[in-house]
C-alpha cells in the first residue's frame, strides 16, 4: 500500500510539476513568441508595452481573459459548450505523461509514466481532442463554427493515419515502443533525425581507433541507408503534426477569412483562452513528441547520459541541464512552427485532403517497406545470440533482435 | 487499490452504456459510448493490457466515434421523439428481456470452468505489445493475411461505391 501511494505522490509531483511549472508558463509565452515572431516577420514592434521588451504582456492578456465577461449565447447546447473548451485543453496536457523530459534528477527518472506503449498512448489521447473541437462546432449551434468543426474532425481522423505510420519505421529500428528505451536508442546510436554516430568522442577525449571503427564498417553504411528513411518519417510527421495541431498552412477549422473564428467564433473569455490554450498545448506536446523521436529527447552529445553515476551536486547540475536542454530543443521546434506559420499561405481544403490522402500516406507505407527492407539485410554481430535475458538494454544495443531474431526464441520456448 | 480502480471504470462503463441507449439526443448517445469506451479501455489497462488498452482508444474511441458523430451532425439528426406505446411491443419487449436475462444466468452458472481461480499472470518483460505481434504473426499469420485481403475489398467496394458516374 506504502509503495503504491509513494508512486502515486510521486507521479502527482511530475505531473503537477510539468503542467504547472514548465508547460504552462510555455504556452502563455508561446503565445508572446508568437506575436513578437510575426510582429518581425512582418516588420513591425509586437508587444512591447507590458514589463521590458513586453515580457509581462502574457499575465496581463490573462487577467484580460479572467476579466472579461463570460457570455453564453441563448441557441447554444449548455451542457456541450461547456464541456467543449475542457475536451480541448485536457487531452493536450494528458499526452505529456508519457514524454521522457529528463534523466534523472534527484535520482528519479524524469517522466511521469514510463509506460510500454508510449508513443501510442500520445496518440491514442491526442485523436481525443478533436471532440473539443466538433463539441464546440455543434453545440454553438451556428454555420460558422459548425462548418471549422466538420473540417477539424475530418482533417485530423485523414493525418491521424500519416502520423501513425510515419513513425512505425522507429520502432522497426528501435524494436519497441517505449519513448525512454527510444531515447535510449538514440544515445547508444545516434538521433534518429541522423542515425550516424561517432563514437569516440566524449568530453574526456577524443579516440580515433573508435572513430575509424564507427565510420568505416558495415553497420555505419546500413546506418547511412537508415538515414534516408529516417528523414523521410521525420518530414511527413513533422508536416502531419502542423496539421494535426491545426496550425497554418494546415489551420482550415479557423480560417478568419471563410469562418470568421472558426469553431470558437461564439466563445468568449475564459472559455475560448482555453481553446487557445488547448491548441498551443497541444502543439508543445507535438514538438515534445517530435524531440524525443528525432532528437534526442534529453540527450546533450559528449556529456555523461547516466547523472546517478556522478557525485550528487553534479548528478543534480546534470540532470537539471538535461530537462532545460528538452525544452530548448522543444522551443527551437516551437520558433521553427511559428516561423512556418507567418511564411505559408494557407492551403485549400481539396489540397490539404489530397496531400493527406494521395502522398503522405503512400509515402508513409512505402517508408515502412523500405526500412523493412534495409533491416532485412541488416548484419548484426549478435544475431546467434538468443535474447531470453529478454531486458531492455539488450534490445537497445541490438537493434533487430526483436524484430528479426525473436522469433526463433519463441518457437523453442514452445 | 485495483480493485476500486475495477469498480469504478466498471461503473462508468455501465453507467455510460445505459446511457446510449436511454439518450434522446444522438450526439449524447455517441458521446456516451466513448466515455464507455474510455472505461473499458482502462479495465484492459489494470490488467496489463496496455497495448489492448490504448488500441481500443485510439481506434474505436478516437476513430470510430470521431466518424459517427461526423455523420450524425452532418445529417443534423434530431433528438428522437419518444414514441407511443403499445400493448404488443411493451409484451414484446419484456418477453426478449426476460429470454436474454435467462440466456445469461445459463451461460454465466453452466460455465462451470469460470469458477475456478486462475492464477495471476506472470509479467512478461517484453511487454503486451510485443506478445500480442508474436501471438498474431506466429501463430496467425494465414488468418491475419485473410482479414487483410477481406478488408482490402471492402475498401475497395467503397471507393467504388462513392466514385461518381463518368459520363
Amino acid at each position: 500500500m506504502a509503495d503504491i501511494l509513494i508512486a502515486l505522490v510521486l507521479a502527482l509531483v511530475k505531473g503537477v510539476g510539468l503542467v504547472f511549472l514548465i508547460i504552462l508558463p510555455m504556452v502563455s509565452y508561446t503565445v508572446y513568441a508568437e506575436r513578437r515572431v510575426s510582429a518581425m516577420i512582418q516588420d513591425r514592434v509586437g508587444p512591447n508595452r507590458v514589463g521590458p521588451m513586453g515580457l509581462i504582456q502574457p499575465i496581463a492578456d490573462a487577467v484580460k481573459l479572467l476579466l472579461k465577461e463570460d457570455f453564453t449565447p441563448a441557441a447554444v447546447n449548455k451542457f456541450y459548450y461547456w464541456l467543449a473548451p475542457a475536451c480541448a485543453m485536457a487531452p493536450a496536457l494528458m499526452a505529456l505523461a508519457v514524454i521522457p523530459f529528463g534523466s534523472y534528477w534527484f535520482g528519479q527518472p524524469m517522466v511521469v509514466a514510463n509506460v510500454d506503449v508510449g508513443v501510442l498512448w500520445v496518440f491514442a489521447v491526442s485523436s481525443l481532442g478533436v471532440y473539443g473541437i466538433v463539441l464546440a462546432g455543434w453545440s454553438s449551434n451556428s454555420k460558422y463554427p459548425f462548418l471549422g468543426g466538420i473540417r477539424s474532425s475530418s482533417q485530423m481522423i485523414s493525418y491521424e493515419l500519416s502520423l501513425g505510420l510515419s513513425v512505425i519505421p522507429i520502432f522497426l529500428i528501435c524494436g519497441t515502443l517505449n519513448l525512454p528505451a527510444i531515447v535510449g536508442y538514440q544515445i547508444e546510436h545516434g538521433w534518429l533525425i541522423s542515425p550516424i554516430w561517432i563514437k569516440g568522442i566524449s568530453f574526456t577525449g577524443i579516440d580515433f581507433g573508435q572513430i575509424a571503427a564507427s565510420v568505416f564498417s558495415v553497420q555505419a553504411l546500413f546506418k547511412f541507408l537508415l538515414w534516408i528513411p529516417l528523414f523521410i518519417s521525420f518530414v511527413v510527421f513533422t508536416i502531419s503534426m502542423f496539421a494535426e495541431t491545426n496550425r497554418l498552412p494546415f489551420d482550415l477549422p479557423e480560417a478568419e477569412t471563410e469562418l470568421v473564428g472558426g469553431y470558437h467564433t461564439e466563445y468568449s473569455s475564459m472559455k475560448f483562452a482555453l481553446f487557445f490554450l488547448g491548441e498551443y498545448a497541444a502543439m508543445i506536446s507535438g514538438c515534445a513528441v517530435i524531440v524525443t523521436l528525432f532528437f534526442g529527447a534529453w540527450h546533450i552529445p559528449f556529456l555523461p547520459t547516466d547523472p546517478r553515476q556522478l557525485p550528487l551536486v553534479w548528478s543534480i547540475i546534470l540532470g537539471f541541464l538535461h530537462i532545460t536542454v528538452f525544452f530548448i530543443k522543444v522551443a527551437v521546434l516551437l520558433f521553427f512552427f511559428i516561423w512556418v506559420r507567418w511564411t505559408l499561405p494557407r492551403f485549400r481544403y481539396d489540397q490539404l485532403m489530397r496531400l493527406g490522402w494521395y502522398f503522405f500516406f503512400e509515402i508513409a507505407l512505402a517508408n515502412i517497406l523500405l526500412v523493412a527492407l534495409i533491416l532485412a539485410f541488416y548484419p548484426s554481430p549478435q544475431v546467434s545470440q538468443p535474447s531470453t535475458k529478454a531486458s531492455k538494454p539488450a534490445f537497445l544495443t541490438n537493434p533487430i533482435q526483436l524484430g528479426y531474431r525473436a522469433p526463433k526464441v519463441v518457437r523453442n520456448a514452445g | 487499490m485495483p480493485a476500486a480502480l475495477f469498480w469504478i471504470f466498471a461503473c462508468v462503463m455501465l453507467i455510460f452504456g445505459v446511457m446510449v441507449i436511454i439518450n434522446r439526443n444522438p450526439v449524447s448517445s455517441a458521446l456516451s459510448l466513448v466515455v464507455s469506451f474510455l472505461g473499458l479501455a482502462a479495465l484492459y489497462i489494470s490488467l496489463d493490457a496496455f497495448f489492448l488498452g490504448v488500441i481500443q482508444i485510439l481506434v474505436y474511441a478516437g476513430a470510430v466515434m470521431v466518424l459517427f458523430l461526423f455523420i450524425i451532425m452532418l445529417l443534423d439528426l434530431k433528438a428522437e421523439r419518444r414514441r407511443d406505446f403499445n400493448l404488443v411491443t411493451l409484451f414484446g419487449g419484456i418477453v426478449v428481456v426476460v429470454l436474454f436475462v435467462k440466456v445469461l444466468f445459463d451461460v454465466c452458472y453452466g460455465f462451470q470452468h469460470g469458477n475456478a481461480v486462475f492464477p495471476a499472470l506472470q509479467p512478461n518483460p517484453h511487454g503486451d505489445t510485443w506478445l500480442v505481434g508474436m501471438e498474431l504473426f506466429e501463430q496467425y499469420k494465414l488468418p491475419l493475411q485473410v482479414v487483410g485481403v477481406l478488408v482490402l475489398v471492402a475498401s475497395v467496394g467503397v471507393v467504388l461505391l462513392s466514385k461518381r458516374e463518368v459520363k
